[in-house]
């Protein structure tokens, strides 16, 4: 598979990683942002062939996780009004909400269809004229931009029973409310590749200029990786801050200005409720009010009760980077793929389901 | 939030593509990367175009992870 | 503390752990015997005189017609292969169907022509039959319910529990065609590709090697739902051994590799219907191998690991990368993905 393969050279590999532990003198402990950087590191056993002055932690990057309860929960509400087809990616099925997760709506009767696109959903609308399909806009940047590029084609073509639940969620904020926090030393921030392609590399200039912490945005094949690796060990050893853009054939200084332009002219900024963290103002994105027509949430209100955390999860501290899944007391005990007590596990790009997964032998 | 993968543009009508990866095909739409052209490998996620690839940055990758074979190869040598 | 369901969930029937789990607490709870409590593909029966293996299996898959193949094909080569694996030679086939009012006959005709020209080509009889009606809405079109029974050589004994530190692991071939062959054509997912299901009855594959190799074959499975990965796990923990695999030695076709990409799944969970695990003593393992890659469906047979006295009970695949990591059953139902 080309720009796949070549990216993934065992030999080429292992001679990153002789540069990053010829160059790695003094303990440096870096952010994987994103769950599916996560995912890649695990799933190649990067982390056991870093040397162990480097330390990698997984931070709130995968959208999954940090959906609340309660927004799941409506979106469950909204999937049991009669007539509704709740059309999902396969990532948010297993979660679970307070009473469950929409595997289980669906086992009770509840229309919830899995779809790998947005554009599958408003498909869906078409075929089905006389039911409501309502779409759980889940992501961050780099899905944002193809939902709003769905719901305008729902308006050009006149389809009107597609709506959007949007729980879509900023990753910069996230990153600062992290750095805010002060509860993890960090050295440096792996990036987000597919986020940044969307909102370009200098979105993370803020994270060198106002928090002296470097950046190197990286791909998610294991040279990617390596390389941005090998970057942030570069900068921490010479005790520089700066954004690396290490993807550079996917991700430019400017982003991708269309996508910027389209996920703007549909959403507005708004406050959101993330998992772990609480209420972060402006890291959100809702439905501008010319779209609220198509606003799941306004079309068909739903009485939600407040969620409490499940007992004993401490998915927020995984999420900010404080614990590590193993060091979880429920991790493999209460809490496993199969019985998941928090959103961290279900998830596929869940850190803990990552090192439950692909625990390292 | 980042499954994404490089495939390569096909044929294309009006703002829809059909790419191919692997020997597998799909539709995708490239509202987001108009200026695509056929030939190009786009990175799709969840059936959009989010970038071009630009093949000249890949092959730079390329030559530098070499590049840095070589350099670790010779430093080897160097310490025997 | 998280509840288990109580409810009947599709994972439940994904092959994976929740499938396991469900077998335990409520099948063999209830019909306690050692027969099936040993949880191999077929029991096997000793009579005066005779050795039956005997197995059963429904198939619910939709769609009914899929490249490569269909529900009926699927069925008996389900039904061919349990018996197959567990030594036996399928001689026999019943054959249940629950039929959806309003099914087009001729799409019942298709899969019946499909299941009998399929028994021809391995050589076993649908003797017994039956079928049932339900009402618009109660059944996915068809379903099918197969028995079959076959004869055991008397001295063979094929179970995990003959698994020692040392045995080889082959695989006949490509793993991952008929899960994501059939996925392809799920609604909402609308990829193309070339990829066919490998559905096919394996009973003269497995003859070939069991001539080859006799006693030296310690157990044999087809690695349906889960897949290879949860077919090694139920190996090692019936056993109480470990494995180890070697993650670039597992043959998988390109597009079955891509396929996943696209989607965010991995090959060692998706359903195989046309391959065959063979666990082996190391020293018949070249024997086995060219048996295997000497008969047309087994051309891609490849080692893939080993038996080991390390990790007991865990499967620890090798990376590319030389990197170790632990391989789960799987946990529910492999789901699309775009994170």
């Amino acid at each position: 598979m080309k720009y796949v393969d070549e990216f993934r050279d065992p030999a080429a590999a292992q001679r990153l990683l002789d540069r990053i532990a010829r160059r790695s003198t003094r303990p440096v402990q870096f952010m994987e942002f994103c769950g599916g950087h996560t995912h890649a590191i695990l799933r190649f056993g990067l982390r056991q062939m870093l040397p162990p002055t480097v330390r990698l932690r997984s931070g709130p990057g995968c959208p999954v996780c940090v959906t609340s309860a309660a927004d799941l929960d409506r979106a469950i509400a909204l999937a049991h009004v009669p007539g509704v087809i709740l059309a999902t990616f396969g990532d948010m099925v297993r979660v679970p909400g307070s009473h469950g997760s929409l595997q289980e709506a669906k086992a009770q009767g509840a229309d919830v269809r899995i779809v790998y696109s947005p554009l599958d959903a408003l498909d869906l609308a078409r075929r089905h004229p006389e039911r409501p399909v309502v779409f759980l806009g889940v992501g961050f940047e780099t899905t944002a931009p193809a939902v709003a590029a769905t719901l305008l084609q729902a308006e050009a073509e006149g389809v009107p029973n597609f709506y959007v639940l949007s729980v879509h969620k900023l990753t910069p904020p996230a990153m600062r409310a992290i750095l805010d926090a002060g509860e993890v030393h960090l050295d440096g921030i792996l990036g987000p590749g597919h986020v940044t392609t969307v909102i370009g590399a200098r979105a993370w200039r803020f994270l060198p200029e106002e928090y002296g912490v470097g950046c190197a945005v990286a791909g998610f094949e294991p040279l990617d990786l390596l390389q941005a690796i090998a970057a942030l060990v570069e900068m921490a050893e010479d005790g520089r801050a700066e954004v690396a853009n290490a993807y550079g054939r996917s991700v430019r200084e400017e982003g991708n200005p269309t996508a910027q332009e389209v996920m703007g002219r549909v959403f507005t900024v708004a406050e959101a409720d993330w998992r772990g963290f609480g209420a972060i103002p402006a890291s959100g994105l809702a439905l501008r009010p010319a779209f609220a027509h198509r606003d799941a949430a306004q079309a068909f209100p739903v009485e939600v009760a407040p969620a409490p955390e499940p007992k004993g999860c401490r998915c927020g501290e995984v999420l900010r980077g404080v614990l590590e899944p193993p060091e979880c007391p429920l991790f493999r005990r209460a809490c496993t793929p199969q019985t998941p007590v928090g959103p961290c596990m279900v998830s596929a790009e869940g850190a803990c389901a990552a090192y439950y997964q692909y625990g390292q032998g | 939030m980042c499954l994404a993968i490089p495939a390569q543009i096909k044929a294309i009508e009006g703002l829809m593509a059909e790419v191919e990866m692997g020997g597998v095909r799909r539709t995708v739409s490239l509202a987001l990367t108009p200026e695509a052209q056929v030939g190009d490998y786009v990175i799709v996620h969840t059936g959009f175009a989010i970038s071009v690839l630009n093949e000249e940055e890949a092959q730079e990758s390329l030559r530098l992870f070499a590049e840095i074979a070589a350099l670790e190869d010779a430093g080897e040598e160097g310490e025997r | 503390m998280a509840e288990r369901s109580r409810t009947v969930l599709l994972a439940h029937g994904s092959g994976g752990q929740l499938s396991h789990e469900l077998v335990q607490e409520v099948f063999l709870r209830h019909f306690r015997n050692p027969v099936l409590a040993s949880l191999d593909d077929a029991a096997t029966l000793t009579l005066p005189g005779t050795r039956l293996a005997f197995t059963t299996d429904s198939y619910v898959i939709s769609p009914l017609f899929f490249p490569g193949g269909d529900i009926g094909k699927l069925a008996v080569c389900g039904t061919v292969n349990d018996l197959a694996v567990s030594g036996a030679r399928p001689l026999y086939l019943s054959a249940g169907f629950i039929l959806e009012e309003g099914l087009p006959l001729e799409t019942l005709e298709r899969v019946v022509a499909s299941m009998a020209e399929t028994a021809r080509a391995a050589g076993v009889e649908v003797v017994a039959g039956d079928t049932k009606v339900v009402d618009h809405g109660s059944a996915d079109g068809l379903f099918i319910n197969t028995a079959g029974i076959g004869l055991v050589p008397e001295d063979l004994c094929l179970t995990p529990q003959n698994l020692r530190p040392g045995d080889v692991l082959l695989v006949s071939g490509t793993i991952g065609d008929h899960g994501m062959a059939v996925m392809m054509q799920r609604e909402g997912l609308a990829f193309q590709s070339a990829l066919v299901s490998d559905c096919a009855p394996l009973n003269g594959l497995i003859q070939g090697v069991l001539s080859a190799c006799g006693s030296a074959v310690r157990c044999m499975r087809d690695p349906t739902r889960g897949g290879l990965a949860t077919t090694l796990n139920e190996w090692a923990q019936a056993a109480g051994v470990g494995i180890e695999a070697e993650e670039a030695a597992i043959p998988v076709r390109e597009e079955v590799r891509a396929a996943c990409e696209f989607l965010g799944l991995d090959p060692l969970y998706v359903a195989n219907e046309g391959k065959v695990l063979v666990a082996v003593a190391p020293e018949a393992a070249e024997r086995a191998l060219a048996a295997l890659r000497a008969h047309p469906l087994g051309r891609e047979a490849a080692h893939i690991g080993r038996v080991t006295e390390e990790h007991p009970r865990r499967v620890v695949l090798r990376t590319p990368f030389g990197a170790r990591r632990v391989v789960e059953m799987l946990a529910g139902a492999q789901l699309p993905r775009i994170c």
